[in-house]
């Protein structure tokens, strides 16, 4: 199995978001940065697939050269060749332009190294959650794609994958050359071993520019919402409040 | 002339219940441009049709079928909205930004090559179209400008408040029969499997969650206790699924499943702003945390700043009680 897995470098979640002064951007000074969570489950699932399938893992990234941290990460965890596709780190690129940047990338990598039988992306990006690049890159290179996987079996001919839905499972049945949009809890990604680390150091990247294409979407600016300041009643300080919270649930209707 | 189209969410033939915030917020938008709103609904009968209509007050439906479209199929459904949006040129083809919303409309933009804005909390059309729309799972909000004569967009799940219209007279119902290429029905559902009955975590009136300071997979055996007295479910913080306790089935969060239960019991949850963002749609709050900094206990209408261990045993002592005085009433 040859698999193609497309990541982007975002904060870490959890982090509070400040936004820069002129709001066009996030002010990344006090921020650690990590892969988007779908997506370093994307790594670990292709990695999984390899180690029982054989073939090898290539992992693409679209941003500014800070982005090759996650590449080395993904070379950490077992991934085995590496491609940045640099911008100016400047502005994000709009939806359409990182789709068409990465169609462009996906071609001339498999021009040299053949057609990859999985491309996999996150369900959405943790930071600017489009949820649409994945599915343009699919589209524009004519493959079957499904988004929200939480499970994939390769099989001889067939790829078998679970799409979570309310109570239970869908089950989709593609032939490779196939699109995947990865949901977290799909695996516990590993962690990095010290020889991971180690040999992560020696990976060799190539980079290219992404093309220049013309945004449709423009940013304004970003900014916080309003937060409602809430009051809030105090029902108790130890197991007695047992009584208030019942009183609560009676005035809800739902005792 | 133009027109506002609004995908109908459904799962053969059960329309989802955000297709009500969809047409809420589809009716808003097609007064405030002054262009008429259109349902779409893929793979569905009048006769599925009709009742939606009376009860949420759909007049004009176009319902798009080919025999491939079996089932659901992501490539199946965007192809068709293109085709329609080829055929009758709307400005705007919406839906709401659940999982299956957002993908249609990526697929149907894609095949287009149109804009797609996800998750937005406003739009208007001025010179361009205008869009406030959720980042950061709704932690902040951006303001975008699009320039294109016609785009789609979702609306943030939760983020529209339905309201009911009632239908005066027949819904106008016109059907168009595709011709999809069959080599796009390779994503149809091939199957399902159910894992339970009744309600979800995204639609339980009552989740009773615990975070970190449960402590352990079996320390979540109260809550499901509670939960279950309550007719609720379980849900769990990332922190929880990251140590194995739960699985990421359970989760609510940015990354999880969005919740907007009548009640919320938080147990020992920080509230980090990814948990928040899952959580924020609930309609009441309770936090049970011995940090009465936490984020989730400033942020919720109330708390109890006691060990969840203590307090649980307790609650569920007393729900007891009172079912009891409730039947022998």
């Amino acid at each position: 199995m040859e698999i193609l897995v497309c990541v982007k470098r975002v904060p870490a979640p959890g982090s509070r978001i400040n936004v820069t002064q002129d709001g066009l951007a996030v002010d990344t000074s006090n921020l650690g940065f990590t892969t988007s969570p779908h997506e370093e489950c994307a790594v670990e699932e292709a990695v999984r697939i390899v180690e029982e399938h054989g073939g090898s893992v290539t992992v693409l990234t679209l941003g500014s050269a800070l982005s090759e941290e996650q590449l080395r990460y993904a070379a950490s965890v077992g991934a085995n060749k590496f491609v940045l596709v640099e911008t100016d780190g400047e502005h994000d690129s709009d939806a359409q332009q990182t789709a068409e940047a990465i169609r462009e990338t996906v071609i001339s990598l498999e021009a040299s190294h053949g057609i990859f039988d999985l491309i996999l992306f996150g369900n959405e990006s943790a930071d600017s959650s489009g949820y649409q690049v994945g599915i343009r890159v699919a589209v524009s290179l004519d493959r079957p794609m499904v988004n929200g996987i939480k499970n994939i079996d390769v099989g001889d001919t067939q790829i078998t994958a679970h799409r979570e839905v309310d109570n239970g499972y869908e089950v989709y049945s593609l032939k490779a050359p196939a699109v995947f949009g990865i949901k977290e809890g799909i695996n516990l990604p590993r962690y990095p071993t010290m020889k991971g680390r180690l040999a992560s150091k020696k990976a060799e990247i190539s980079t290219i520019s992404a093309s220049a294409s013309v945004a449709s979407q423009q940013r304004v600016r970003l900014h916080r919402p309003e937060e409602e300041t809430v009051e809030t009643t105090i029902l108790g300080n130890d197991a007695t409040a047992a009584v208030k919270i019942a009183d609560l649930l009676e005035e809800l209707d739902l005792l | 002339m133009p027109g506002v189209f609004v995908l109908l969410e459904h799962d053969r033939g059960v329309f989802a219940p955000a297709c009500e915030e969809a047409l809420t917020a589809a009716r808003t938008l097609g007064a405030a441009i002054n262009e008429e709103v259109t349902a779409i609904a893929i793979g569905v009968t009048g006769s599925d049709l009709l009742p939606l209509c009376s009860a949420q007050g759909v007049s004009r439906v176009l319902a798009l079928n080919d025999p491939l479209i079996s089932d659901y199929s992501p490539e199946l459904w965007g192809q068709a909205i293109a085709e329609v949006h080829e055929a009758k040129q709307p400005s705007l083809v919406m839906a709401v930004g659940t999982d299956k919303g957002n993908e249609v409309l990526a697929q149907g933009s894609a095949r287009l090559n149109l804009p797609f804005v996800a998750n937005c909390v406003s739009l208007e059309r001025q010179e361009a179209w205008v869009a406030t729309r959720l980042q950061w799972g709704g932690s902040l909000l951006e303001d975008v400008t699009v320039e294109a004569s016609s785009i789609f967009a979702s609306f943030g799940h939760h983020s529209v408040t339905p309201e009911r219209v009632s239908l005066d007279g027949q819904p106008s119902i016109e059907t168009l029969e595709l011709s999809l290429d069959p080599n796009l029905a390779r994503s149809l559902v091939q199957d399902r499997v159910k894992m339970s009955e009744g309600a979800t975590l995204s639609t339980a009136s009552v989740v009773v969650s615990g975070g970190r300071g449960v402590g352990s997979a079996e320390g979540f055996a109260p809550l499901e206790q509670l939960a279950e007295l309550l007719s609720g479910k379980v849900g769990c913080s990332r922190a929880v699924t990251n140590n194995g306790w739960r699985s990421h089935s359970d989760q609510v969060g940015q990354t999880g499943t969005r919740i907007a239960p009548d009640l919320y019991v938080a147990c020992g949850i920080s509230g980090a702003i990814q948990h928040w963002v899952g959580a924020m749609a609930a309609k009441n709050i309770l936090a049970i945390n011995t940090d009465p900094e936490a984020n989730m206990v400033t942020k919720a209408q109330y708390a109890v700043i006691a060990d969840l261990h203590e307090v649980i045993p307790a609650l569920i002592a007393e729900v007891k009680l009172r079912r009891e005085g409730q039947s022998k009433s």
